[in-house]
């Protein structure tokens, strides 16, 4: 699989087109590709994601099902056992619970349990993300679940062109994967090229080279730490910010050689930061360089509250470019 | 739609019916050597043996090809053997042995075998629903004309996700046969305590063709097995089938003082008036299509060559320890 992260472009779209596209593409290369979710067919998700694929893959591919997340979920396990590629749809992440045993007990354990005989090639897209105002129960970012099941891979993409060559490496991939998507970045453009690219699993990606501290960031919040990174730069600290890209397999190296390189690191996810991945990305980094670490490495992720609606409380619940900003500029003693 | 079987419509062909009654043989001494291994102690973990209900997985695994899928639960080695498993590397796999079905990493609940179509036993009681409703998704998307049955006992009513893949399936008009063997009790409930209602209607009410057989009668489960797969591989749909039968052991091996919660009393009735070996061997002798004698021998046969397949798992070797990180990913 060709990596061509820095293969220049000459075209910008945004995150909701580079998903799109990254389906389109993968649907028209291998028939066996479908997409089964709620209202994903005429109405192309609540989202609009996949406004248009109904009408190029017609219904026998693009299937609007029943409300019944661990139905349909429980669908794709099998017939990713027996010859499709099934990518599912759950709407919001919040919904994840509904499926979490046809996941975790089914696709997560089938090759394993098989003695590698059956495999289960499926992916499930869904959503992250606070602050669009959805209260608890369409807000949640429940990545850190499946990251703790052996058996499945996780993906959390933060640039148009990453969702799009993720998406693709991760349909092509021959396990499950859980592929989130931060509602908030819809809309966010950014350059990816027409040609057909993918982005390999467990690659972690430099966002922004920097000297004096590194930001280690997920999905919404590399946008975060890409901002912080700017105001810290006014006051004279050099940021890095290093994004993982994928949960798992993780690149753990790219993250010990930041953290070596720069001497201090805060690890930023909008999951909930008790027992969340920042602990272990924290761990990962604090093991593996710690013998060049200035500071105890920080964490920050989402409050421990259930996220509530109204703005100024769900507002204080995640990381934000200011919050970010002070916590690196105390770190590094300025 | 509800229909009762007709034992008379199947077309009676010796082999076949020789055939059916040595698998059942086949699946009882297994099952016999099974709890032996439990009882001598070689055995890690427990087993859920299905003596008793033979005639529901031969009768509804004769009706499929080797290439229709099947799903299978705690109590599946029946399933497994019906489908043509063999016998020696379940064995080994029930002593956690790298010759085992799944390299010893499944275990008794877990046997996966492709070859014969078996996508696996699963110890979330309905875990398989969904896979097996998948592989009919696949199966009407590639065109392969194959069938998915899904195996699961009575317990797994009470689990929705049964009722989304039912309405999945006829929405989609899945080649699916869900067959739920009901053996009256999950565990050490009578399915009395948890089922209400009518089981069938649960299925009619979403349009399948449901039916329900006497689940001790191979040849009625055989016919009426036949009619639902046929008209799932013709694309008329999915199906669901009641096998009403009985497990003559506990729960599990080591289920063994069960007053408590079933009378003597009713397993004495089963075994005796209702044993679908039994029986269906009296029938054959009677149609004069084989002999006692010959009966008989397919018992000692069976019983040695289980004893031979025993012999081979326990001389087996265990994985290397350091195959314990394989398989995670593919
Ligand atoms: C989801 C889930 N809940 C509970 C159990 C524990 N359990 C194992 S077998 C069983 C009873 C199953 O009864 P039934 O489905 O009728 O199958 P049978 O054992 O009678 O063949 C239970 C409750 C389980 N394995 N999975
Ligand atoms: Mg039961």
């Amino acid at each position: 699989m060709p990596d061509t992260t820095r293969a220049p472009a000459d075209r910008e779209i945004t995150f909701a087109q580079a998903i799109r596209e990254a389906l389109a593409e993968e649907m028209r290369r291998d028939s066996t590709v479908f997409i089964l979710g709620e209202d994903v067919a005429e109405a192309g998700t609540p989202f609009k994601v996949l406004a248009g694929l109904l009408e190029e893959f017609g219904k026998e591919r693009v299937l609007d099902t029943p409300i019944s997340e661990a139905g349909f979920t429980g669908l794709a396990v099998g017939a990713a056992m027996t010859g499709m590629r099934p990518v599912v749809d759950i709407m919001f992440g919040d919904f994840v619970t509904l499926t979490m045993d046809q996941m975790v007990n089914q696709a997560a354990k089938v090759h394993y349990m098989s003695g590698g005989k059956w495999r289960v090639p499926m992916v499930m897209r869904t959503t992250m993300g606070a602050t669009r105002r959805s209260a608890a129960q369409h807000s949640q970012s429940l990545h850190a679940w499946f990251c703790h099941v052996p058996g499945l891979k996780v993906v959390l993409p933060s640039t148009p062109y990453d969702a799009k060559g993720l998406l693709k490496a991760a349909i092509r991939d021959e396990n499950p994967v859980v592929f989130f998507e931060d509602k908030m970045m819809y809309k966010l453009k950014g350059p990816v090229p027409a040609e057909d690219y993918t982005v390999p699993l467990g690659v972690a990606d430099v966002k922004r080279v920097g000297e004096d501290i590194t930001l280690i960031a997920t999905s919404s919040m590399v946008q975060v730490a890409l901002g912080a990174a700017a105001l810290l730069e006014e006051i004279g600290i050099s940021a890095e910010v290093v994004d993982p890209r994928t949960m798992w397999p993780l690149d753990e190296k790219t993250l010990i050689d930041s953290a070596k390189k720069t001497s201090r690191v805060i690890v930023l996810d909008e999951g909930y930061e008790r027992y969340g991945v920042t602990a272990e990305l924290a761990s990962v980094v604090a093991t593996g360089a710690f013998y060049d670490l200035d500071a105890p490495v920080k964490r920050m992720g989402a409050m421990h509250v259930p996220i509530p609606f109204s703005p100024p409380l769900e507002d204080a619940t995640v990381p934000t470019e200011q919050t970010v900003f002070e916590a690196a500029r105390t770190m590094c003693g300025k | 739609m509800t229909t009762a079987a007709q034992p008379n419509e199947i077309s009676e062909k010796t082999d076949l019916l020789l055939h059916m009654y040595r698998r059942m043989v086949a699946i009882r001494q297994f099952e016999a050597q099974v709890n032996e291994l439990y009882t001598r102690a070689l055995m890690p973990g427990l087993a859920h043996l299905y003596i008793g209900e033979e005639a529901v997985a031969v009768g509804v695994c004769e009706a499929l090809e080797q290439t229709d899928y099947i799903t299978s639960t705690h109590r599946g080695h029946g399933h497994c053997l019906a489908k043509g498993a063999s016998p020696d590397h379940m064995f080994a796999e029930l002593l956690g042995k790298k010759a085992g079905y799944c390299k010893g990493k499944g275990g008794s609940m877990h046997i996966a075998d492709p070859a014969t179509g078996n996508l696996g036993a699963n110890a979330i009681v309905c875990g398989s629903a969904g896979i097996a409703t998948g592989a009919a998704f696949s199966a009407r998307s590639l065109q392969n004309g194959r069938v998915a049955v899904c195996f699961f006992g009575e317990g797994a009513l009470g689990q929705g996700v049964l009722y989304e893949v039912m309405n999945l399936a006829q929405l989609f008009k899945l080649p699916v046969i869900y067959v739920c063997e009901n053996n009256l009790y999950s565990e050490y409930t009578h399915y009395s305590e948890t089922t209400a209602g009518d089981i069938l209607a649960r299925a009619t009410a979403f349009g399948l063709e449901a039916a329900s057989v006497d689940g001790q009668d191979v040849r009625a489960v055989y016919a009426v097995a036949q009619r639902l797969v046929d008209r799932a591989r013709r694309g008329d749909g999915p199906g669901f089938l009641v096998c009403n039968t009985y497990r003559y052991h506990g729960h599990h091996v080591g289920d063994i003082n069960r007053e408590y919660y079933r009378p003597k009393q009713e397993e004495q009735i089963w075994k005796t008036e209702r044993d679908p070996i039994a029986n269906f061997g009296k029938w054959l002798a009677e149609q004069k299509l084989a002999d006692a004698a010959s009966l008989d021998r397919v018992h000692s046969d069976l019983e040695a060559e289980m004893k031979k397949a025993v012999d081979f798992a326990v001389a087996t070797p265990y994985p290397a320890v350091d195959e314990v990180g394989e398989d995670v990913y593919a």
